[in-house]
């Protein structure tokens, strides 16, 4: 039996505070962040004004006039699940990926990194189980738990100051969905046409932490085809059974 | 229907109200306005409410006039000349413009942002529950950017009243800026000790995202990158470098260096009013000690229509 052991609850300034259930990226304290996240929403805390999930902490905001940190603090750490909860898919999105070429200017270097072919690398990166772990850094920029272990690759040592807007990249054992163009020091694979965050769209973010992702490749005609119906605001990402 | 129009912008003006809350989740930094007492205190000499949307002017300075006047403006935030056609006019004081008079907003000579609210509200629609200006979201209304010249503000229309007026605000806070230490000081042992005892100078390559400081290098326990999370306004995240960034009102929302400290939210708008190249130094507090200060601040913002008076 694992010890399962009790969050640290920090405080991030007097307006936020951080519950921290690990240090590293792991698989088992993400799901107990993603679980509190959810009893946080659910418990309606007055003052609680919102909560940041990420691989290993929740961030929850709150409003210092309306409650100190000690009673949110008791309040939170009895909403901590007691244990690992189940992992419950809830909603699954497939995601086309236009992969190589201009599309994904590292796809050729990562594979010979691995000593395997584009096809092979491809295959991995497609078959991957994914599940959002965290969206952040730019808008939209979902990060990925479930990469195939066996195409983790170090992030590059110096990062670019621009990749495109629906990048579709690894760095180290993390895979991303990046929206917007953005700086990045991870290995650009391909490009997909989703906009995760579309202003004009309703919804206009399109992912949640905890759904499960599925990357299906495309070619580039079809690309262009998706990414004109993409920035008109259908979503291109299909909703598939979990 | 009045307008204001943009003759000229400067650099950094653009259209700023509390921010934009809810959305950090989805990696939407809040945006909002760099010193919130500023706006507050512009927004209630003219009668609005203290966070309505209005104009943050960039250290540069502006150039603005009406069509179909007249209009009532204040201008609060950093210290700077104002005239109409070579006739001065105060900073904290309510301003009547008339049709086609132009308002002339100087360089910045202390402090960076200047608040410029106008009687009765831009016309504009809250995406996400806020006007605010995130030019890297395409968010913002009514101009999803900084302003340029030839912009177009629309005013709603409101009930006037005959004397102008003024507000008395506290005078500004000196010393050192209040800290509470963590989340990850642990990260650091024996540099928290260093960063509290060194002045640190705010470098010119700081802007609405974040200031980074310049001082002596501190030192990381275990390294320089953690696995990222979330980020507040006035986190101090500390580079490879050793260097301290203080991430500000469009930072990203999670990030992945250790954050040794942060600023608490009463002093947020004394930090983004101080100028590159000036030094600043880092007191702890208590987190007690912090909410008390956040509450005094809280009463302080609530306490501005009964500091305004009229000039007769």
């Amino acid at each position: 039996m694992i010890e399962i052991q009790s969050p640290r609850v920090l405080p991030s300034g007097d307006a936020a505070l951080t519950v921290e259930f690990g240090r590293s990226i792991d698989i088992e304290a993400n799901r107990r962040v993603l679980a509190l996240d959810h009893a946080v929403a659910a418990a309606h805390i007055a003052g609680v004004t919102e909560t940041v999930p990420t691989y290993r902490s929740l961030l929850i905001h709150y409003d210092p006039v309306r409650i100190g940190f000690a009673a949110l603090s008791r309040q939170i750490l009895a909403l901590v699940p007691p244990d690992t909860p189940k992992s419950v898919v809830i909603r699954r999105w497939r995601i086309p990926v236009a992969y190589g070429g201009a599309h994904g200017i590292d796809l050729d270097d990562v594979a010979r990194a691995h000593d395997m072919s584009t096809t092979e690398l491809i295959a991995r990166h497609t078959g991957g189980d994914y599940r959002v772990a965290m969206i952040g850094f730019t808008p939209g920029f979902a990060y990925l738990s479930g990469l195939d272990p066996s195409i983790a690759t170090p992030r590059r040592a110096s990062p670019r100051t621009h990749t495109p807007s629906g990048t579709i990249s690894i760095g180290g054992t993390q895979a991303g969905i990046q929206c917007l163009a953005a700086p990045s020091g991870w290995h650009l694979l391909g490009r997909t046409p989703v906009r995760t965050f579309h202003p004009q769209r309703d919804p206009a973010f399109l992912l949640e932490p905890g759904d499960a992702v599925t990357f299906e490749a495309i070619g580039p005609a079809q690309f262009d085809r998706l990414d004109s119906a993409a920035e008109r605001g259908e979503p291109v990402a299909e909703l598939i059974a979990p | 229907m009045s307008t204001l129009d943009i003759i000229s912008a400067g650099i950094a003006t653009s259209i700023q109200d509390a921010g934009r809350f809810g959305m950090q989740r989805y990696g939407l930094a809040p945006s909002g306005a760099m010193d919130r007492l500023a706006l507050a205190a512009a927004n209630c000499l003219v009668g609005n409410s203290a966070f309505a949307p209005a104009i943050e002017i960039g250290p540069q300075g502006a150039v603005v006039t009406v069509r179909d006047g007249p209009l009532r403006v204040a201008v609060t935030g950093a210290l700077r000349a104002l005239d109409i056609d070579g006739h001065g006019k105060r900073l904290g004081q309510t301003i009547t413009l008339e049709d086609g008079e132009r308002l002339t907003l100087g360089m910045a000579r202390d402090g960076i942002f200047g608040y410029l609210a106008i009687q009765g509200g831009i016309a504009a629609t809250p995406v996400f529950g806020s006007c605010s200006v995130n030019a890297y979201a395409g968010l913002g209304s009514p101009y999803p950017r900084a302003l340029q010249n030839g912009d177009r503000l629309t005013v709603n229309v409101c009930a006037a009243w005959s004397h102008e007026r003024t507000i008395d605000l506290p005078s500004q806070t000196t010393g050192a800026l209040g800290v509470v230490m963590g989340p990850q000081a642990d990260e650091f042992a024996d540099a928290c000790e260093l960063f509290l005892n060194s002045q640190w100078r705010v470098s010119a390559s700081s802007n609405r995202m974040g200031y980074r400081l310049e001082g002596p290098a501190l030192k990381h326990l275990h390294g320089y990158n953690i696995v990222s999370d979330g980020t507040v306004d006035g986190s101090i995240q500390v580079a490879g470098n050793g260097q301290p960034i203080v991430l500000m009102k469009d930072r990203g929302t999670t990030g992945g260096y250790p954050k040794i400290a942060t600023v608490i939210s009463a002093d947020l708008g004394w930090l983004a009013q101080t100028r590159f190249g000036r030094t600043i130094r880092f007191e702890a507090l208590s987190i007690e000690d912090a909410q008390a200060r956040a509450c005094a601040f809280h009463d302080l913002i609530r306490s501005l229509p009964d500091r305004i008076r009229s000039v007769a």
